[in-house]
């Protein structure tokens, strides 16, 4: 069997530190390793967008990220966003908007869009449509979820100070 | 959906990723942005014994101009080429390419060393670097050499590359004057991967004649191709479109198209033809024919 390797990755703001086989999954590290279990598994094969978190500030799909790559980076998940009883604001969105409904595609859903806004405050609706392209719904019909990212937007830019409406992660 | 155990080392030069490419008795590959590979992997189609990723190797990277040229990493990802204002000035038809290339996240990890050493004919991005006659730098065991485009791509996922060498630079020219560009795909519908994809740069001259042309065309041949044939017939010409389109009708000639599930060869020729018309066409609008 390869060697363990050992990785240290900062997980919502907590360092982590395991040995773990090169093979392991990113996503399945964060699920059955450090027990954040809301980053969810859809395909398995890069399509459905479900695992997707921030890595150095850039979404990527989970399941295509070996634990060893994420070595010495900066991880944001689903369980990161809200602050305390808090919602964020774009978790927000999807619940005033009804931007789910089994919510099997919301963590990923939630983090493309973090990453769109984190690009673009201002983004029309074919921006965001091209910004969830790697994201699928099999419930919502996406017009919902479209309109939640764009009620998070708003409330995204009342919010800031600056042109920046979040904090890259 | 897991891989085989491998070994993986992550070398911080180029000097010890390629010393590492020679580990004997080991099946090495390298690893950039894993989009290509860790699918087949996990799908058990590639098995790998060692792994060395190139992804702690910061110089690999990076976007730059020198002269007339602008030099890319191998190591530069989808995004990193879609958003960098010297291309979207002085390359657009980078960017233009990059832009349709999957999804955000896998624009966000995909780099343009990956896709062009995987050499998928369905792959977007030999396209507009055919088109552009780019060159592209490898470094092995005796030391660098220099590939044009053109000799780079052998076949289905074959290129010139040793296995012991690293595709380490891509270098484009730099556009000035009058020059369009625009690349078009027809996609296959559920993955995206281009049916056929033609990229196209054109350069007029002050009186509006066509001085040059380059066009790559992918996803119709088992491997990408320049389609010189329809560049021949609008070099020197004053661009109309019926002569694009006249043009264009050579973009399938003498070759070999490929079939399968997702479209025939007849299909898949004659979206060639229909795409590079529209390409053509697109990049002479933006040139202000
Ligand atoms: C869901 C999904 C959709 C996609 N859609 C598209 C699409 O629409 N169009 C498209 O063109 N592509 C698409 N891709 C492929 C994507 O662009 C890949 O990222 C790319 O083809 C490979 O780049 P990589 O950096 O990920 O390479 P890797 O997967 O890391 O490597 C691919 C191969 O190239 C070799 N290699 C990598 N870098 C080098 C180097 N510098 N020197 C020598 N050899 C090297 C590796 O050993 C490996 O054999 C898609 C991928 C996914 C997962
Ligand atoms: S589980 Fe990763 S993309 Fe579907
Ligand atoms: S809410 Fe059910 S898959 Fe999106």
């Amino acid at each position: 069997m390869a060697a363990r390797t050992k990785v240290s990755i900062r997980i919502n703001g907590t360092a982590y530190s395991h040995e773990v086989e090169p093979r392991l999954l990113l996503v399945h590290y964060l699920r059955d390793v450090v027990g954040l279990t809301g980053t969810h598994i859809g395909c398995e094969t890069s399509i459905c967008g479900a695992c997707t978190i921030m890595l150095n500030g850039a979404a990527v799909k989970s399941c295509t990220v070996l634990t060893v790559q994420a070595d010495g980076g900066e991880v944001l998940t689903i369980e990161g966003l809200a602050q305390g009883e808090e919602l964020h604001p774009i978790q927000e969105g999807f619940w005033e908007c009804h931007g789910l409904q089994c919510g099997y595609c919301t963590p990923g859903m939630i983090l493309s869009t973090y990453q769109l806004l984190l690009r673009d405050s201002k983004p029309s609706e074919d921006e965001i449509r091209h910004a969830i392209d790697g994201n699928l719904c099999r419930c919502t019909g996406y017009q919902h979820i479209v309109d939640a990212v764009q009620y998070a937007a708003k409330k995204l830019r009342q919010k800031a100070v600056g042109n920046r409406i979040l904090d890259p992660i | 959906m897991i891989p085989a155990a491998f070994d993986y080392l992550a070398p911080a030069t180029l000097e010890e990723a390629i010393r590492a490419l020679g580990t004997h008795g080991e099946e090495v590959k390298l690893l950039a942005g894993g989009h290509s590979l860790l699918p087949l992997m996990k799908l058990r189609l590639a098995s790998p014994t060692l792994l060395v990723d190139l992804g702690r190797i910061p110089s690999l990277g990076l976007i730059s101009q020198e002269g007339d040229k602008i030099l890319i990493g191998a190591l530069s990802t989808h995004y990193q080429i879609e958003s960098s204002k010297l291309l979207k000035e002085k390359c657009p038809l980078l960017p233009q390419t990059a832009r349709v290339i999957g999804d955000v996240q896998v624009r966000n990890r995909g780099t343009i060393g990956g896709s062009l050493a995987h050499a998928d004919p369905a792959a977007d991005m030999p396209a507009p670097i055919l088109a552009l006659a780019g060159e592209l730098r490898a470094t092995g065991p005796q030391g660098e050499r220099r590939l044009k485009a053109e000799d780079f791509f052998l076949g289905l996922m074959a290129t010139a590359l040793s296995p012991t060498e690293i595709l380490t630079e891509i270098r484009v020219p730099l556009l000035s004057g009058r020059c369009g560009t625009a690349y078009l795909k027809a996609p296959q519908k559920a993955s995206g991967f281009a049916l056929v994809g033609v990229a196209v740069w054109l350069k007029l001259s002050a009186s509006g004649i066509c001085e040059d042309i380059g066009i790559g065309v992918a996803g119709l041949a088992a491997k990408p191709f320049r389609a010189k044939g329809v560049e021949r017939r609008l070099r020197g010409k004053n661009l109309n479109p019926s002569l694009i389109e006249e043009a264009a009708s050579h973009t399938a000639q003498g070759v070999d198209p490929m079939e399968d599930i997702h479209a025939s060869g007849e299909f898949r020729a004659d979206l060639a033809r229909l795409y590079a018309a529209r390409a053509i066409q697109e990049a002479a609008k933006r040139a202000g024919v």
